[in-house]
């Protein structure tokens, strides 16, 4: 093997110039162990005869040898608050983010660091989005696209620009030029540029009626309308939009606080501090799709941050009993006893886990007789658990639930809270 | 990102913003930069504890600093590399000062803590390689593939994937010199600040 057997009056100054050139070309995939045994073999010969190609080839090497296969410490997802809170503590922020802004700040940075690690074959992989009316099925870049448009409502309400192309311009008389001083757009750049003049059909299409009907069609035409237009962008620049939009949002609601603005959900007009909280779980139920199809772990929200999200779907609650009812007027199987109290009648909530805490919760709307007898029935059940039933990710009849007292008040709640989860 | 001299922009913005106590700033200087400082923390101190601690000191000094910053002298990401590189590196060096293990001479400690700060410090490299560099490298390398099967997967010539491994190596190769030269140096000079 010490080449006895070759030629030795083959030397490197004898070969062609592309001879050499080509052997050359194989250095870095050598020094990388990726030539297939010929080529490597050929090449290691001709390192024996030609000192230059053998220079550059230790040099490669060697620094090959430094590519290491050990990852960098997993970053816990609870290092960013304790970062944040120990750079807080010694300096307290002058512009805070309100405190109604922190989950959807940390479910943001969360969902990044996750999509900052996909492989392009990852990309390609499709989540599945459970809704109560049904599942969608997009990629990674499309469930952005998804976020980035309703999320775009809250952008509307702040007075920032709709990442939708072409709409609701004419609808919201209200609606300011960006208040932040955004990268080139400085208050320099003349009294036109930030102004846009709106194009002429800036009325609102009439939507096609879409399957979901009424009070889903405007959002879904939103998405609709955006994955659309990002079609053809690479997933890295549709993160990178909605990654900025998140940053501006936050940073618009720290600027000027005013969490009581109403913005319309579609399913529901929401305060801004509550559409945050929405947006938030939103952001990690579909951050947790997104991970469940390329096989990723993904952290819950923390429980400061789960407890608001709990707090949110415990009021968002009662609404969604109306809309069960509304479904059903007569409750299947749940004969009201003659003597049972109709309407008041209450549950006791309690949630357990990390956000734990307690709810009264009026089963028959907030008008409904007096609401001051002992709750028909009491449940228990986690916090997470809850939010995850809330958005359709969990069989409302397989949950593990404590129950006690009348078992269909405990089923009506059960079965009301996937109506929240939206397309 | 794009563009070399955004880079700088977004920096100067950012340090203005850090300045003015914007909470927002601060959360976006973490998520930019905090993989890069707990990355880098990790690899030289090997230790969850004391990278998540360290990171917290990085993270903290510019927010109590942000003046210290020179966008002059290059971008936010290489000042706060530096930084963390520095202070890892002490670190690892006063642990060792006051942890001696037996029969493990001065020299062999100050060997050890030259190597495990130029695999971080070529770590950081391999991570700041441009983006079809890196890909380049990472699919053949850690996929254990031959440059044909890496041009096929990435969809490049061959030719192609040949040269972006030699390129990048290359890019290393030159790295690693300057981090040894800065180490004779760091060594002549009496290291320990």
């Amino acid at each position: 093997m010490n080449g006895s057997g070759q030629r030795p009056e083959q030397r490197p100054g004898e070969q062609s110039d592309e001879q050499h050139d080509a052997l050359r070309s194989l250095l870095g995939a050598w020094s990388l162990g990726a030539c297939p045994p010929r080529e490597a073999a050929e090449l290691e010969q001709h390192l024996r005869g030609c000192p230059e190609c053998a220079e550059e080839a230790a040099r490669l090497r060697e620094a090959a040898g430094w590519l290491s296969l050990d990852e960098p410490l997993d970053q816990p997802g609870s290092l960013r608050q304790q970062v944040l809170d120990w750079c807080l503590a010694r300096r307290p922020a002058e512009l805070p983010v309100p405190a109604w802004g922190m989950p959807y700040t940390a479910e943001t940075a969360k969902l990044d660091a996750l999509l900052r690690d996909l492989g392009p074959e990852e990309w390609q992989e499709v989540a599945e989005l459970p809704w109560h009316g049904g599942t969608e099925r997009l990629r990674p870049a499309e469930v952005l696209g998804r976020l980035t448009a309703v999320d775009g409502v809250l952008a509307l309400a702040l007075g920032l620009p709709d990442p939708v192309p072409g709409t609701l311009t004419g609808l919201l008389p209200g609606a300011l030029p960006d208040p932040l001083t955004r990268p080139g757009s400085g208050p320099g750049d003349g009294p036109a540029a930030g102004r846009r003049v709106p194009p002429q059909e800036a009325a609102v299409p009439a939507p096609r009626v879409p399957p979901q009907g009424g009070r889903y069609a405007a959002v879904a035409a939103r998405s609709a309308r955006l994955l659309a237009d990002q079609a053809a962008l690479p997933p890295q620049s549709v993160r990178a939009r909605w990654r900025q939009q998140t940053h501006d949002l936050v940073r618009s609601a720290a600027l000027a606080p005013q969490g009581s603005t109403p913005v319309d959900l579609g399913f529901a007009v929401l305060p801004l501090r509550d559409a945050f909280v929405d947006r938030a779980l939103e952001c990690f139920v579909h951050g947790e799709d997104v991970a469940r199809a390329v096989a990723y772990p993904y952290a819950p929200p923390a429980p400061q941050h789960l407890r608001q999200m709990v707090e949110l779907v415990v009021r968002l609650l009662p609404g969604a009993l109306a809309g069960l009812r509304a479904t059903r007027p007569e409750p299947a199987g749940v004969p009201v006893a003659p003597g049972a109290p109709v309407g008041g009648r209450r549950l006791r909530l309690v949630v357990d886990g990390p956000a734990a805490g307690e709810w009264l919760v009026p089963l028959d709307g907030g008008q409904a007789g007096p609401a001051d007898g002992e709750p028909v029935a009491s449940m228990v059940l986690d916090g997470l658990e809850l939010c995850q039933l809330a958005a359709a990710h969990r069989d409302p009849d397989r949950l593990p639930v404590g129950e006690h007292g009348d078992r269909a008040a405990v089923r009506e709640v059960l079965h009301a809270l996937p109506l929240l989860s939206r397309p | 990102m794009a563009t070399p001299d955004r880079i700088p922009r977004w920096d100067e913005q950012l340090q203005r913003r850090i300045a003015r106590g914007e909470e927002t700033a601060l959360g976006e200087l973490y998520d930019r930069l905090a993989p890069m400082v707990h990355g880098l923390a990790g690899r030289i101190l090997a230790d969850q504890t004391a990278a998540a601690q360290l990171t917290r000191e990085v993270f903290a000094h510019v927010w109590e600093h942000p003046e210290d910053f020179d966008p002059a002298h290059g971008s936010l990401r290489s000042w706060l590399g530096a930084l963390t590189h520095r202070r890892a590196v002490e670190r690892l060096r006063d642990r060792r000062g006051t942890d001696p293990s037996p029969g493990c001479g001065d020299g062999t400690a100050e060997e050890e803590i030259r190597a495990v700060a130029t695999a971080a410090r070529m770590q950081y490299v391999v991570d700041s390689l441009p983006q079809p560099l890196r890909e380049t490298i990472a699919v053949t390398y850690y996929d254990g593939r031959t440059y044909q099967e890496t041009a096929r997967l990435l969809g490049i010539s061959e030719q192609a994937a040949k040269q972006r491994m030699r390129l990048g190596l290359e890019l290393l190769a030159t790295e690693l010199a300057d981090e040894r030269a800065r180490q004779e140096q760091d060594g002549d000079g009496g290291g320990g600040r």
